[in-house]
């Protein structure tokens, strides 16, 4: 942080044109996506799917060149102490306002459990609100709706030590293996950073094949689906965005050991390895969370 | 539009000339006719009274440096850039300020909570846009329910023809409360949000689908009291007024009398023999009231988004569709539900109107026991 | 330039801006973006302002004469969406950009790259809102606070779209916010201390913060929103077990840091404008950053202040009363602190200074507003009428975009070269000045007399002062394309300005050349 120290040259890049591409194709996969949505939900017919589609193949393959290009000016030795601090601060700020996107769901979830189910279930300042659902008694997980012909209440949810347990030591587990991985890394020793790095990879891998299973047999067998009330909204919104990030965890982690094995990293330049290592133990921490407030209490 | 356009630039010097002839120029918040409002009067201006004086204060030592402390009249700068006293000075003394009026407005918050000991109940429920109102009662027999509609003729609005003084503000039958007593409401809505507010009353609550809010008033003088819908419900939030009629208590013993003699009087209407010349009579008063805001007075509707009813096959083809679609609304679209809003004599109505308005001949009726059968039936 | 090593690429680095339009559309140069952000956000306020003025023109007398109410919803809904993310917010970047690195010493942002593609998502984003008023069945018309379930169960097709483009928007936004974060902390030249920061700097770092923090939440809402419509969840209808409430706490998280996400760089502003033209250097620095960080916490914890009719039980109302009433305290400070400064300083009134002196008095009146509205039981009387309409322009037009303004005459010197046209700057002030208050003071006593906002027709009471507004509107709006003619008449045809203009302006902006050359302190400067 300090900037005090001696000068060095700051690599400002030439002009690029991958921010307006990516810029470009971030508004065709959101229109595209958008598109389908409506389509689905109105029985419209249009294209969108294939503006999806397109939006999303041009994004990938500028996120890919950007990232080879970062890559690339590291590796020809442009990047000073001083950019790569700019790095660090950019993936610690980015990964702090992850936690605000996950704390607005764990906020609703929050409101939800400690206010509003009570209030429409006749308890607290705002009990009258039990006289519009009669009959409505509030618990949680909400096995009965106020109003379960619009939205119906799943049969059973789904209970913390099963699964969720041992997806949660899974996950607790690749957070260790990765660690190893980073020890490894510093130490020069790549056979082994690339084993563990491959044995976190399939940890999380388990743990997204599991998180799976557990979504069809909700869905199949429990009745609890993404409209069986507030329950299965907060349950399949903060489940599934910590799914999503998983699984863009598990896809850094991929890039990851094939640059490993392309040998690259050094033990005191791989911030790409430690930023995906970073974003892996948020992750982790996120399902900690989700374990004890969504499957457990 | 191009017409409207005209017109209203024809009237404009008339109507400056009419409108700054008449008494618009309130500045300030009334005082109402309630404790509460009174109180709520008073924070007003003390917190107003509060900022002029800090703002004269302030913009006083301001307008000074600007006028005293100019360059053009020598003035040389001083450079002191710092006092921790006076710092500690302007941070405690508006602190302290604040304190005060935050205790005074506390407690009256706290007056405002307080709905016990209530002496009767009223329900608010907002429509898409109206208000139905139901003076509560331990015998359902002797609820009185009953929507209170915007009155205001829509070619007032549409500059077609004069406004008259309550333009706007002026309902067909308004909530009627007796003076001197501590009434409660419950507010609510069937749809989107929607904020009852009399000004008057210093009552002001949202009505927020599937919550129940509640508010109370004690209204000292008879009167009429109007205010509106303020949050923001869609296409017709600001035609959707709020009339409050306060009576004395005797007055308003008999005017529920009536109003629960009109209830039992309708159900004998739904049992009687209507006929088709009748439910068409009514129902035209019933379709303009409800319906023409979206499908128009002359049933031509408002493409894309709301459908011509005049010559559609829909309201042409089979009745028991037209009368489901009236009764349930159309989920996900802006057709809402009538079950509760019209009676079974004005569903009946309405939907004989409409299939036999405008050309639609189609010739059948339905009469309001059928209405009551399908109702049942559901 | 320490080692050999960094040699090759000294020349590279040094080389002016690329010719033709790939310049912009391809450019890294922290200068480049700030002006393209800057002329974005122009070009946004007059559409914004263009909507405001359909907006004006309805409400010009009662009766429905030029639009139905579904479209006035539609142009209300815009025009603060509009105003808010493409107009204010997108100014204050692009003048960070410009002035950040400067202010500094730093060579550039510290993310270049990312920095291009903050801007370029705004046009996007921009482009697929407005788009959505020519969908069918028409664009947003739930206001630009656009609660459920009106905006939900009950809102037009479009709304899908205008869900994502808050989404692409709230990229830019966060990625914009990392990048200023980064280059505060990691960019500054040797010797720039924290507190040595001009409060511009300062103002920004904590907006950032406030940035970085509400985004995320607001791309959350809006999730829910879309899996509402979409998935038929149930956060917003408590047939469900959710609540329309809800909706509304998440939103105000988000939205109160965002109304001072748009007042926190103004006031930087204006702590750099003061101290130049009083000659006298700002009276309490150090309070001044502790203040705004006061500001940014307190703006956390005081959401409920908008949602004091939605039937929030009394606790919840005494706590969001006494925390919103708390913040006067720490903007107090901020306005005695200028007023200060001024005393006994040695005054020139400048266009620049005109506005920040507008400012000061007209943000105040604002905030006074805000401590009447922050009062519970009063702001039962209050809500959801033209006096929060009035006090939120108060904030939000003679204080955002006045500062804004003011930043604007301040620095064009120093990014065009050229000085604008003293007199000019002077007309377009008085005008501003003028018709700002005709057109939002009448609104006090509108809201006051119980007219409720959002809507296209009146009461007839109203007539007078909507009228007087509305004339206020058109003579302000009209204002504005003399501010446009003034600053294209400098970058085209104005005189050339020395590197320091105005005699009393610190700053390491002012070692530079004007323009500032395209590069600067590739090397950094040396600060005492
Ligand atoms: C730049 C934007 C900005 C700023 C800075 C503010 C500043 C403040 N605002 Fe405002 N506000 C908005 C933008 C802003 N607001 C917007 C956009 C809305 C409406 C949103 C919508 O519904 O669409 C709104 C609405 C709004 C409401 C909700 C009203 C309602 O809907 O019913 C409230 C209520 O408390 C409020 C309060 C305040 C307060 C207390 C401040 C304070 O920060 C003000 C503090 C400043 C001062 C008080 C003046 C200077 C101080 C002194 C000179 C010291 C001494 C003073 C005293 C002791 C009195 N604001
Ligand atoms: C920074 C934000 C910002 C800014 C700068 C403004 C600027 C203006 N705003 Fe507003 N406004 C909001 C933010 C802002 N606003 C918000 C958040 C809302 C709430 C929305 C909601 O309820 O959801 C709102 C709501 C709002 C309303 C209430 C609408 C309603 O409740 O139905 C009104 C009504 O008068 C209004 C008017 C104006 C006017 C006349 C200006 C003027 O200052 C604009 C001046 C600019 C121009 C006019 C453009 C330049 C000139 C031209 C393009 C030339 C053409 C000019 C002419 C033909 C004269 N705004
Ligand atoms: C808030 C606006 C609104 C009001 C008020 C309203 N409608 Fe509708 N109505 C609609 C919309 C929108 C549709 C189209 C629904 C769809 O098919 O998506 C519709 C459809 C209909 C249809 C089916 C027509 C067709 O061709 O598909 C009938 C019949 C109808 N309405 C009758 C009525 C009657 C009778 C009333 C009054 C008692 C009424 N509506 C009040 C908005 C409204
Ligand atoms: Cu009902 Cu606005
Ligand atoms: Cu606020």
């Amino acid at each position: 942080m300090s900037s005090s120290t001696t000068h060095e040259h700051y690599y400002v890049p030439a002009q690029s044109r991958l921010p307006l591409w990516m810029a470009f194709s971030m508004f065709l996969t959101v229109f595209g996506m958008g598109g389908m949505m409506v389509d689905m939900t109105t029985g419209r017919e249009s294209s969108s799917t294939w503006i999806f589609i397109a939006g999303f193949a041009l994004l990938s393959f500028v996120m890919y060149t950007w990232f080879a290009q970062a890559i690339r000016e590291n590796h020809a030795g442009l990047n000073s102490e001083q950019l790569k601090r700019s790095y660090v601060w950019g993936m610690g700020w980015f990964i702090f306002s992850e936690v605000f996107f996950f704390l607005a769901f764990f906020g609703a979830l929050f409101y939800v459990r400690v206010f509003v189910g009570p209030w429409l279930g006749g308890e607290g300042a705002k009990g009258v609100s039990n006289y519009l659902w009669e009959g409505f008694e509030f618990t949680w997980p909400m096995m009965s709706n106020p109003d379960n012909s619009i939205f119906q209440a799943p049969q059973a949810v789904i209970g913390a030590f099963g699964l969720p347990l041992i997806n949660t030591i899974i996950l607790i587990a690749s957070s260790i293996t990765l660690t190893v991985a980073h020890h490894a890394l510093k130490a020069e020793h790549r056979k082994q950073l690339n084993i563990w790095l491959a044995v976190t990879i399939a940890l999380a891998v388990i743990f997204l094949f599991l998180q799976a299973m557990e979504y069809v047999h909700a869905y199949q067998d429990l009745g609890l689906t993404l409209s069986s009330g507030i329950y299965g909204s907060t349950f399949f919104l903060l489940t599934g965005f910590h799914g999503v990030h998983v699984t863009i965890g598990t896809l850094m982690l991929v890039i990851m050991l094939i640059r490993s094995l392309k040998g690259h990293f050094k033990p005191n330049d791989h911030f790409g390895f430690e930023a995906a290592a970073w974003y892996w133990h948020f992750v982790d921490v996120v399902w900690v969370i989700v374990f004890v407030v969504v499957y457990w209490f | 539009m191009q017409r409207k356009l005209l017109r209203g630039s024809l009237a404009l010097p008339a109507l400056l000339i009419g409108s700054w002839a008449q008494a618009g120029w309130q500045l300030n918040m009334p005082r109402g006719v309630t404790d509460i409002s009174h109180q709520v009067y008073d924070l007003h201006m003390l917190t107003l009274w509060v900022c002029v004086v800090i703002g004269v204060l302030v913009f006083g030592v301001m307008f000074y440096s600007m006028y005293k402390h100019r360059k053009s009249k020598g003035a040389v700068s001083a450079d002191f850039h710092e006092s921790t006293k006076v710092e500690l000075a302007w941070t405690l003394i508006p602190a302290a300020v604040i304190f005060g009026i935050g205790v005074k407005a506390t407690y009256v918050l706290a007056d405002m909570y307080n709905v016990d000991d209530a002496e009767m109940t009223v329900e608010v429920v907002g429509y898409q846009w109206r208000w139905r109102y139901r003076y509560l009662s331990d015998d359902p027999d002797t609820e009185v329910t009953f929507f209170s509609n915007m009155a205001t003729d829509w070619d007032e609005i549409n500059n077609l023809v004069d406004k008259n003084p309550n333009y706007l503000l002026d309902v067909d039958e308004p909530m009627v409360l007796p003076t001197g007593t501590k009434v409660r409401f419950i507010l609510t809505s069937a749809d989107v949000i929607h904020s009852w507010w009399v000004p008057a009353l210093a009552v002001k609550k949202d009505a927020v689908p599937g919550i129940a809010n509640e508010a109370w008033t004690i209204i000292n003088e008879p009167g009429t009291y109007r205010g509106q819908c303020t949050e923001l419900c869609g296409k017709d939030h600001g035609f959707m007024p709020v009339v409050v009629e306060a009576v004395t208590p005797e007055e308003f013993d008999a005017w529920l009398a009536v109003k629960q003699d009109e209830a039992r009087q309708m159900a004998e209407l739904t049992g009687r023999d209507w006929s088709m010349a009748e439910l068409m009579e009514r129902g035209q008063s019933v379709y303009n009231t409800s319906c023409a805001s979206c499908h128009q007075v002359d049933g031509s509707g408002n493409a894309p988004t709301f459908p011509a009813l005049r010559g559609s096959d829909y309201v042409r083809g089979d009745i028991d569709d037209v009368i489901d679609i009236i009764l349930n609304g159309k989920r996900g679209s802006m057709m809402p539900a009538f079950r509760d809003q019209l009676s079974e004599v004005d569903t009946a109505a309405v939907t004989t109107y409409i299939r036999n308005a405008w050309g639609n001949n189609v010739g059948d009726m339905v009469t309001p026991v059928d209405i009551l059968d399908i109702k049942a039936g559901q | 330039m320490t080692t050999a090593t960094h040699d090759h690429d000294h020349d590279h680095d040094h080389h002016g801006p690329a010719k033709g339009i790939t310049r912009w559309l391809y450019t890294t140069n922290h200068k480049d973006i700030g002006t393209m952000y800057l002329w974005f956000s122009f070009a946004m306020f007059l559409l914004g302002g263009t909507f405001a003025m359909v907006i004006r023109a309805e409400l010009f007398q009662p009766g429905l004469q030029l639009v139905s109410p579904e479209f006035f919803n539609q142009m209300t809904t815009m025009h603060g969406l509009v105003m808010v993310f493409g107009a204010v917010m997108p100014a204050f970047v692009g003048l960070a950009n410009w002035m950040i690195p400067m202010m500094i010493g730093a060579p550039d942002m510290a993310l270049p790259r990312m920095n291009n593609l903050s801007f370029w998502i705004l046009p996007f984003a921009f482009a697929l809102l407005v788009s959505t008023l020519f969908m069918e069945g028409g664009g947003p018309n739930f206001g630009w606070t656009f609660y459920a379930p009106l905006s939900t169960t009950y809102a037009p097709p479009s709304t899908t779209y205008f869900i994502f483009a808050v989404h692409i928007m709230g990229a830019s936004s966060i990625m914009g916010a990392i990048n200023i974060v980064a280059t505060i902390l990691n960019m500054r030249a040797p010797g720039m201390t924290m507190m040595k920061m001009p409060l511009f700097v300062w103002t920004w770092l904590i907006t950032s913060y406030l940035l970085i923090a509400v985004m995320p939440v607001l791309a959350g809402v809006v999730t829910m929103m879309l899996f509402d419509i979409h998935f038929a969840t149930s956060f917003f209808d408590a047939a469900g077990g959710g609540s329309p409430i809800l909706f509304q706490h998440l939103f105000w998280f988000f939205g109160h840091p965002e109304v001072y996400i748009m007042i926190l760089p103004a006031f930087g502003i204006v702590s750099a404008i003061i101290p130049a033209f009083a000659r006298k250097p700002l009276f309490g620095y150090s309070s001044m950053v502790y203040a705004t960080a006061s500001i940014a916490f307190l703006s956390f914890i005081v959401w409920g202040h908008h949602m004091f009719t939605v039937g929030i039980p009394f606790l919840g109302q005494a706590f969001f009363m006494w925390s919103t009433m708390l913040i006067a305290v720490p903007t107090g400070v901020k306005v005695f602190n200028w007023v200060t400064t001024m005393f006994r300083g040695s005054m020139t009134f400048e266009t620049p200074m005109l506005f920040a002196l507008a400012f000061v008095v007209l943000f105040t009146i604002g905030g006074f507003s805000g401590l009447m509205l922050a009062v519970a039981p009063v702001d039962f009387q209050y809500h959801d009428t033209y006096f929060v309409v009035a006090h939120f322009h108060y904030v939000l037009v003679p204080g955002a975009v006045f500062s804004i303004m003011a930043a604007v005459y301040y620095w064009l010197p120093k990014w065009s070269g050229r000085m604008y046209n003293e007199t000019m700057g002077k007309v377009h002030f008085w005008l501003s000045f003028v018709g700002v208050n005709i057109l939002f003071f009448p609104q006090h006593f509108l809201g006051l007399a119980g007219m409720p906002r959002r809507i296209p027709d009146y009461a007839l009471q109203f007539t007078n002062f909507n009228m007087i507004s509305s004339v206020g509107g058109f003579l302000f709006g009209l204002s504005q394309l003399l501010f446009l003619y003034i600053v294209v008449h400098t970058v085209v045809a104005g005189k050339k300005a020395p590197a320091k203009p105005w005699d009393g302006a610190e700053g390491l902006e002012w070692t530079v050349d004007s323009p500032a050359p395209y590069h600067t302190f590739s090397t950094p400067p040396k600060i005492n």
